[in-house]
């Protein structure tokens, strides 16, 4: 018992550890490692994986049409918009809300945060009804009484509008934990250092925040980026959901996510899949390199 | 030249300038607000509102109709809807306590105590802040099976607990925490488990609510446990069934109402538990910055 104790107690920091760290790399360190081995090879669940080298990349880049003219575009139109648009629209209401008194300003922010919440199924709820593509969708039945249509729309299932929809969508839901950080952060920011610089000549409000409110709060602004492009990568089933096919009509909303569904869940193809979640998680670590770039302090 | 005034941040009253910025923000705020308005409106419609044809968006006779089909529905194994929310009860429940005591110790110690190997795993925890977990779906399938845990419901739980950002926001947390009151502590003979429970998870109460409420939010809407790893019905969770049910009858205006009311259960839990803790996530968010 004393042994026990004195073991518990000399590699204490190993054993409170070590739940979060044996379930990190069981479900996240072992995943990613396990997707890029598994990139090199073929493999169908059924048969042990064979090695085929980098030929799953060669075809995902040269001999996968869909990827290379819809999936790839789709996915980085999609985050450009949705990644930095929704971080800067984030920056601004934080901003808003921070110059409002204290009730508005709570309510305000509980209402912006709260589409983040719902999780994909409601949204899709909402969204699906909105933009239904009979004469009842509530869309369609505004535009048809304003005579602005003469026949309803089929929003989610036309390979024009999907896309839009999604990124309405994706913006819409973005305001997350990102977002809280930006206001707490706009909050929290000296209010001499504003006074100061009226002195030294900042006459205007977008001086203020660009010379001000942004340096001062750049941890902060780093945290809601990463968050903001994790956000954007890890939401797009939405197109499957809106439109309720995977692949996507005409793969018009098909991201990298949904073509990995497709090759791993639909056919099975799981070497083929992983080199997708690789390209994915390279994306994603591309974007953030921009995040760094912008508002880090070692680099 | 006017008069230039400084900006006020979290001003105390209300002045005339102000209304500018409600102007701004109404836009925005009717966009947020709209969808969900819609839906708690949907859910309470009686069947020829519904079928009003224009849609009406106000619910003029309110009924729970919805909910009681929704209830009653029994899908293709014949499992009740109340076994579904059990479930997932159970399962955020079980991931909510988990995740928040396992960041919170997992916090206190990259925080506080001294260990080689201490800043390679913070570095790589705020790496891991940019992890996509739905990247790597085909793997997770892979080693939840490898696991044997196929049709378990572990499954539902598991994977969710390893969160980067709630040991991010823990251990920032801690980080405001003085040494000296630890140093105290351990002169009085307090051993790092004591000194967890009795000093650092006191004080950090705000933080650890903000972890309970990211980890809620991701498990009571999780589906993709349900669609992958479970193949019993009688395993799966709520919101996996709000996601079938909406599939197949999606165009039909009873199923959606039924969707609407299905919605409602998932998204008002959810809200309720932020407007409790919000002071707290805000308090805890103040110092997520990444440096």
């Amino acid at each position: 018992m004393e042994r026990i104790k004195k073991f518990a107690n000399k590699y204490s920091h190993w054993i409170l550890l070590s739940p979060f760290l044996i379930c990190f790399v069981l479900f996240i360190l072992l995943p990613i490692v396990c997707a890029v081995f598994l990139s090199f090879t073929q493999y169908d669940t059924v048969q042990a994986p064979r090695f085929v080298g980098l030929s799953n990349y060669l075809t995902l880049f040269t001999g996968d049409r869909e990827f290379m003219q819809y999936v790839l575009p789709n996915t980085i139109v999609y985050a450009l918009i949705v990644g930095p648009g929704g971080y800067v629209l984030s920056f601004l209401l934080a901003w808003l809300l921070s110059q409002l008194t204290k009730w508005p300003r709570t309510i305000l922010t509980i209402v912006i945060y709260s589409p983040s919440v719902l999780g994909a199924v409601a949204q899709k709820v909402v969204w699906g009804v909105i933009f239904s593509g009979d004469r009842v969708g509530y869309l369609n039945s505004m535009l048809l009484s304003l005579k602005v249509i003469e026949q309803p729309v089929l929003w989610l299932t036309s390979s024009r509008f999907l896309m839009p929809i999604m990124i309405l969508v994706g913006l819409w839901s973005s305001m997350g934990v990102g977002f809280l950080a930006l206001v707490s952060g706009i909050m929290n920011v000296d209010g001499e250092l504003y006074e100061a610089a009226a002195i030294d000549g900042v006459r205007k409000r977008w001086q203020e925040i660009l010379y001000i409110t942004i340096p001062a709060i750049k941890p902060q602004m780093l945290f809601s980026a990463v968050m903001a492009l994790v956000g954007t990568f890890n939401s797009p089933g939405m197109g499957v959901a809106l439109s309720g096919s995977n692949p996507t009509p005409g793969y018009a909303g098909q991201l990298i996510v949904n073509h990995m569904d497709d090759y791993g869940f639909l056919r099975y193809e799981m070497g083929y899949a992983a080199a997708l979640s690789v390209v994915l998680l390279i994306l994603v670590w591309l974007f953030s390199r921009v995040a760094y770039r912008l508002f880090g302090e070692k680099e | 030249m006017a008069k230039y005034s400084v900006v006020k941040t979290a001003p105390q009253k209300f002045k005339r300038d102000q209304i500018i910025l409600y102007i701004a923000l109404l836009p925005v705020i009717l966009v947020m607000l709209l969808p969900v308005i819609y839906i708690i409106f949907h859910a309470f419609k009686p069947v020829d509102e519904l079928f009003a044809y224009p849609p009406k968006f106000i619910t003029l006779r309110p009924t729970l109709d919805n909910f009681r089909s929704l209830f009653e529905v029994a899908d293709v194994s014949s499992w009740p809807v109340s076994l579904r929310l059990f479930n997932s009860l159970t399962s955020t429940a079980a991931v909510v306590t988990a995740t928040v005591l396992m960041s919170a110790s997992a916090g206190y110690v990259l925080s506080k105590k001294n260990f080689k190997g201490k800043h390679a795993l913070q570095q790589i925890n705020q790496a891991a802040l940019m992890f996509v977990p739905i990247a790597v779906a085909v793997p997770r399938f892979l080693i939840i099976r490898q696991l044997g845990l196929m049709n378990n419901f572990l499954a539902q739980i598991l994977p969710q607990l390893a969160m980067p950002v709630g040991l991010f926001l823990v251990q920032q947390f801690i980080d405001q925490i003085p040494d000296s009151l630890i140093e105290a502590a351990k002169l009085d003979g307090c051993s790092d488990y004591g000194i967890l429970f009795k000093i650092v998870m006191p004080m950090i109460k705000p933080a650890m609510a903000t972890v309970a409420i990211l980890s809620f939010q991701q498990a009571w809407t999780a589906t993709e446990a349900s669609q992958m790893f479970i193949d019993s019905e009688k395993l799966k969770t709520f919101a996996y069934f709000v996601a079938s049910v909406t599939a197949p009858t999606g165009n039909s205006l009873a199923g959606q109402a039924m969707a609407a009311a299905a919605a409602l259960i998932t998204f008002v839990p959810t809200v309720l538990l932020f407007i409790i803790m919000q002071s707290g996530v805000v308090n805890t968010v103040a110092h997520s910055g990444i440096k």
